[in-house]
């Protein structure tokens, strides 16, 4: 048997280290996890240094350079907070009617949603049909499809209706239902004990209060998932309100938001950072409430939008 | 529950149908009529208008006329077309590996057993929930090439001449990945979920074999996460070539730089709707609705290779 050579130095070292490591499993064990709290530190500051550049960007006074080297990432000369209220009410910034806006399209969307979506995957999910299977295939195959390839004759379809320049084509289509939420709502309706409704059905309960005493009450977990992606959806999109909006009165945050940045010089870029930070703190804010929920009701169905 | 449970309702036979059954398919219907009349009047309608308007001259000034083939036909000169698809794949073909391995990574990371990790989870699920437009404002300016902080911190770790980003045709679409993957945590979640339904038996089980880390890696968590891994690839394929929001706030509409960030679906609305070339902008949608519906069997036909299913029935 060949003797280690120990002469080698590079041999040596990586052995004797191999060797601390194989005696002290607890100690490599801690080195893992130091290497995974620096990585996720390091990570987490790739997250927050942007939004925290945002905020020292919003609070200073026009004309002063938001920009400076080195890079200035938390405030500490300037603290205009009256920067958020001018985006509010400032000239040319009527983010307040856009905020509106926004949230009559969010609640039209949820409420939509929450009715449709929600009948719907109760036939899919609890009554028996002729043709509830390739109708199934149907529904996911519909939600496949991207819907913006449909956007001109949608768009003609809305002009000629008169709805061109209102809100109406942004949230009645969500009446009609969509197709993931439908599927998500199903999926969770399915888990829910069929000997209820038997035991309903003896009592004399038709499907219609089957559905809305036992089975909506019961699937709410699932509805405000589908009410929290709606919210999500709807208030971050931009597509929908530059096809059908063309007036001021009528945008919401999103559009509004694309609109100042691209005619925003250096001299109001705190109000454009204000405004941006604004418009992430109702999805922040529902995040923060519902997170548990959220990542529950993606983790029940494995999908998310 | 995940993919693999997706179980489809089970057909009857239509015979001996009692007056119950018949019933029950009366409310079903009834039940479903809200999505019935959606189908009919926001899909298949448009669908089929969008497949005749394609062959028609439709401007908004003028009432279309049958033109034939012809707007195919253009396309195949269509120096905005074919850029706009160009791009398209450039970002696609950089994008979705990136974030399927860095998704991936991530939930490894975020599924260690350690304190403190649920604020972690937080703080990296944030940019999921923010609208494309607010991340690309936020990166417009960061990515600044003057005074950006992106070059200053490029600068300071002795890169002289750091690259122009989004004012660059060669560093616009790299920018674009560059801003995505900051919110590559939304598919972490989805991994993590999928990590979380591994069961722990089978970590045991292959321990009891004397398997070390990599082993219980590449055999247990690997295949256990295979159909996760299939509805990834396909919602981040279709979302790539879907990409629009980002790419209009950085872009403007004319798609950037020499058109460098001229995506499939910028250039389609632009000649829709800035140009008001509707018959020909319905030609451009039906090719995009082929090329994904192309991209969806593709992965499904490939999916048998590749995908284990515990239970191997009831999947789509």
């Amino acid at each position: 048997m060949a003797a280690v050579d120990h002469s080698d130095p590079q041999f040596s070292r990586r052995h004797v280290v191999r060797a601390f490591f194989v005696a002290h499993p607890r100690f490599r064990k801690r080195i893992g996890q130091l290497t995974a709290y620096a990585l996720l530190v390091a990570l987490s500051l790739f997250i927050l240094m942007p939004v925290a550049w945002m905020i020292t960007a919003a609070l200073k006074p026009d004309l002063e350079p938001v920009f400076t080297v080195p890079t200035e990432w938390f405030p500490t000369t300037f603290w205009h907070w009256e920067n958020f209220a001018r985006v509010f009410n400032g000239t040319g910034l009527p983010f307040m009617r856009y905020t509106i806006n926004s949230c009559i399209v969010v609640a039209g969307n949820i409420l939509g949603t929450v009715i449709s979506c929600s009948l719907v995957a109760f036939a899919f999910a609890r009554l028996r049909f002729r043709g509830s299977g390739p109708l199934f295939y149907v529904l996911i195959v519909s939600m496949l499809i991207p819907w913006q390839a449909l956007m001109i004759p949608r768009f003609y379809m809305f002009f000629k209706m008169g709805w061109y320049g209102t809100l109406w084509p942004l949230i009645v289509p969500s009446f009609g239902g969509t197709a993931f939420f439908i599927f998500l709502i199903r999926q969770f309706m399915r888990t829910i004990p069929r000997e209820l409704d038997e035991a309903a059905r003896v009592d004399g309960l038709g499907y219609w209060q089957i559905y809305w005493r036992i089975i909506l009450p019961l699937s709410t977990p699932a509805l405000t998932v589908c009410a929290v992606f709606a919210f999500l959806w709807n208030w971050n999109d931009l597509l929908g309100p530059l096809i059908y909006l063309n007036s001021d009165n009528q945008f919401t945050v999103a559009i509004g938001l694309a609109n100042l940045a691209q005619r925003a010089g250096n001299a109001q870029y705190n109000l454009l950072m204000a405004a941006n930070f604004l418009s992430i703190i109702p999805p922040i804010l529902v995040y923060f409430f519902l997170q548990r929920k959220l990542i529950g009701g993606i983790a029940s169905v494995g999908l998310k939008g | 529950m995940d993919m693999a449970s997706i179980a489809l309702p089970r057909r009857r036979s239509a015979v001996a149908r009692g007056r119950a059954e018949q019933r029950e398919e009366r409310a079903a219907y009834l039940f479903l009529s809200p999505w019935l009349i959606g189908l009919l009047v926001f899909w298949f309608g448009p669908i089929v208008a969008s497949f005749v308007l394609s062959f028609t001259d439709w401007n908004l000034l003028n009432p279309p006329h049958w033109i034939g083939g012809e707007n195919y036909h253009t396309l195949r000169h269509d120096y905005n077309f074919s850029q706009s698809v160009h791009v398209t794949l450039r970002y696609t073909v950089m994008a979705v590996p990136l974030y399927i391995v860095a998704g991936f990574g991530l939930s490894l990371l975020l599924n260690l057993r350690m304190r403190g990790m649920n604020l972690f989870r937080t703080i990296l699920f944030v940019p999921s929930v923010l609208s494309g437009v607010a991340v690309a404002i936020l990166w417009m300016s960061l990515l600044n090439p003057d005074v950006g902080a992106v070059n200053g911190f490029l600068e300071a770790l002795g890169w002289a001449n750091p690259p122009r980003w989004l004012g660059s045709p060669t560093w616009a679409v790299p920018s674009l990945v560059l801003i995505g993957l900051w919110g590559v945590g939304g598919s972490a979640i989805i991994y993590l979920a999928g990590l979380q339904n591994i069961p722990a038996q089978l970590y045991e089980a292959i321990a009891l074999d004397g398997a070390g880390s990599w082993q219980r890696f590449r055999y247990v968590t690997l295949p256990m996460l295979t159909p996760t891994l299939l509805f990834v690839l396909l919602t981040s394929l279709i979302g790539a070539i879907q990409i629009f929001d980002t790419a209009f706030v950085l872009g403007g509409q004319q798609g950037g730089t020499g058109g460098s960030l001229r995506f499939y679906l910028i250039n389609l609305w632009q000649e829709g709707f800035t140009q008001g070339q509707l018959g020909y902008a319905s030609a451009l949608a039906w090719i995009f609705v082929v090329a994904a519906a192309v991209i969806i069997l593709a992965i499904f036909r490939t999916s048998g290779r590749w995908v284990y299913y515990e239970d191997g029935v009831d999947q789509i």
